[in-house]
């Protein structure tokens, strides 16, 4: 394509290219990964302070306390409820504006319309359920209203349900946007060819719209997998304090300044991440896919 | 997001009107199927859910001073408002949202230029380009605040100090970064080489073919790029709260309102920070379909 084509010129060329990039990650992402990793095998005099040197100490400390067990199995659970219905909404919207709305134009406002709240603040629309699902907030006053309840429902608000709702309120656009693209992809003619072969609506989702969605499902996966893994926010403010997940309780050791717990417990974090991440790769090659 | 902004000049110049028939997926027989309805059902109740709550704030952000956080509404006023950047209680608004506004347009800036520089290198292969890529996914998925504590050890380790404009950018970036890099890749994956190898054709150096011709045809892109570096960036928080330093980001504020203050000059900031994130939307968004408007035009005539 470009005039000089030996190899090791085409190296330097790439490095040249990508070399802003990796001198803002080496500081910013790899740096202080290490550091962290450090950290969880250095003592603290419990203030704050740092004694370089080498103890599991803090690694024996997390994998033995019962609390960590609790810790996983709660963002575990918000993990995989918060990638179901994020997975199962984000689908059939895709689907409907890719086979459903026929004037293509409309298909881009109506796609645009989902993703601008994504370039809004988080927090803000976090915050943004507590006058629908409070004690005293719109979903109860209806209900009181309509005499469906005599007492307000106190489990709307702080509570798991509230933390679900703002994962799956904040994330599903991220399931959207990537199914949508792999959706967009599927030629059209192959679904006339399997109507025309008489194949059933349902043959049809199995059959072709599934299968060619795979790696758009996968890329969604992995970026609500990893936002609720890596999230405290949410858990923290929407539970009202009762329920804590990895990252708050992380959140709250540093809080304390009991860095090398943290960190242990964030490298610890950061493994089963990798390892969730990495099955996931295995089924779709993720690289090819964005640069197709 | 960034595929289908990239996918706008395809369907507005070279396909003015998009033949119907071709989309359904049940035969040209004119009537819905049945699961149309269905599905029009769940996007309706998905947009107004996505909606819904932010509007309910905005609308209460307008109560007078006998407001509270829930409905019904109390009066009207912008008494909230007023209090929220004369009152000491609520914090240093004003200068947080100063912060926010200047540490964003930074990040947009080099989040253009660096995304765009890698956007062209990992057009080719190169050895080690697949680990610059993982790299970056690492980036992304990484917990923020793991990563913003790293980053906070590490400058007080070099006996460095935190502040907005060192360790909390470079903490964004580590953010935005991958991000942009991602937009560029759906934005090239459209380019045609055809029009570069012409540029070298006719004797352009590497300098004039991305000068003159990268970066005007790319020019929508790059737009979407910064749209995504400005509000990722305005919005940032978890990657912040251990390198903000000493001065808050307007995030960290309205973390700080969460938790101490229950009026609804919450809600008022929420009106605020929103109204700014969508004129920088809108104007991105403008700007981009001006773009393709006015190529549009140039290649009829």
């Amino acid at each position: 394509m470009q005039p000089s084509q030996n190899p090791s010129r085409a190296n330097l060329a790439g490095w040249l290219y990508v070399s802003p990039l990796v001198l803002v990650l080496v500081p910013f992402f790899v740096a202080p990964i290490l550091v962290v990793l450090a950290a969880s095998f250095f003592a603290t005099d419990g203030f704050g302070g740092l004694t370089p040197g080498f103890t599991l100490a803090s690694y024996f400390e997390v994998l033995h306390s019962a609390l960590t067990l609790k810790l996983y199995l709660a963002t575990i659970k918000f993990t995989v409820l918060t990638w179901a219905f994020t997975l199962i909404i984000g689908f059939f919207v895709a689907y409907f504006l890719v086979f459903h709305v026929r004037n293509q134009l409309l298909a881009i406002g109506l796609f645009l319309l989902c993703t601008v709240p994504f370039w809004t603040s988080n927090i803000i629309r976090m915050i943004s359920w507590i006058p629908l699902l409070g004690k005293e907030g719109l979903i109860n006053q209806a209900l009181l209203a309509t005499g469906v309840i005599r007492q307000p429902l106190e489990v709307l608000l702080f509570s798991d349900l509230a933390v679900v709702i703002a994962y799956v309120h904040q994330l599903t656009i991220f399931m959207i946007v990537p199914i949508f693209n792999s959706m967009a992809r599927i030629d059209k003619k192959l679904i006339e060819a399997a109507i025309d072969a008489g194949a059933s609506r349902f043959d049809i989702m199995r059959l072709i719209v599934v299968p060619m969605s795979k790696s758009g499902i996968a890329l969604g996966t992995i970026f609500v997998v990893s936002i609720v893994m890596g999230d405290f926010f949410v858990v923290k403010v929407m539970s009202g304090g009762g329920s804590a997940s990895v990252v708050s309780a992380f959140y709250e050791d540093v809080g304390v300044l009991q860095y090398p717990t943290a960190a242990a417990s964030a490298v610890l974090l950061t493994l089963v991440l990798v390892a969730i991440i990495s099955l996931i790769l295995r089924t779709v090659d993720i690289r090819q896919e964005i640069t197709r | 997001m960034s595929a289908v902004l990239a996918d706008m000049p395809e369907t507005e110049s070279s396909k003015p009107v998009a033949p119907a028939t071709t989309k359904a997926i049940a035969p040209s027989t004119g009537g819905r199927p049945w699961t149309f309805y269905v599905l029009a059902t769940l996007f309706a109740a998905y947009v107004i859910a996505l909606y819904g709550p932010m509007f309910c704030i905005y609308i209460l952000s307008f109560q007078d001073i006998r407001g509270g956080l829930v409905f019904p509404m109390k009066g009207h006023s912008l008494h909230w408002f007023v209090d929220l950047f004369t009152q000491a209680r609520t914090g240093d608004v004003k200068g947080s949202f100063d912060r926010s506004i200047k540490l964003a347009v930074i990040v947009t800036i080099i989040t253009v230029v660096v995304s765009f520089l890698a956007g062209l290198g990992f057009r080719r292969r190169f050895r080690g380009d697949t680990f610059v890529f993982y790299m970056m996914i690492g980036s992304l998925v990484a917990p923020g605040l793991v990563l913003g504590l790293g980053t906070g050890l590490l400058f007080q380790a070099l006996g460095l100090d935190a502040a907005w404009y060192t360790s909390a950018l470079g903490a964004q970036l580590s953010w935005t970064l991958p991000f942009g890099v991602l937009v560029m890749f759906a934005v090239m994956s459209r380019f045609n080489h055809v029009w570069e190898e012409a540029a070298y054709d006719l004797g352009a150096s590497r300098w004039q073919s991305i000068r003159l011709v990268m970066i005007p045809v790319l020019a929508p892109g790059l737009v979407a790029v910064a749209l995504f570096g400005f509000t990722l960036s305005y919005d940032e928080f978890a990657r912040s709260l251990q390198t903000a330093g000493s001065l808050n980001t307007l995030p960290l504020e309205i973390w700080s309102m969460t938790l101490n203050v229950t009026s609804p000059s919450l809600y008022a900031l929420g009106t605020v920070t929103t109204i700014v994130s969508f004129i920088v939307i809108g104007a991105s968004l403008g700007t981009i379909v001006l773009l393709q408007k006015k190529r549009g035009s140039r290649a009829k005539g």
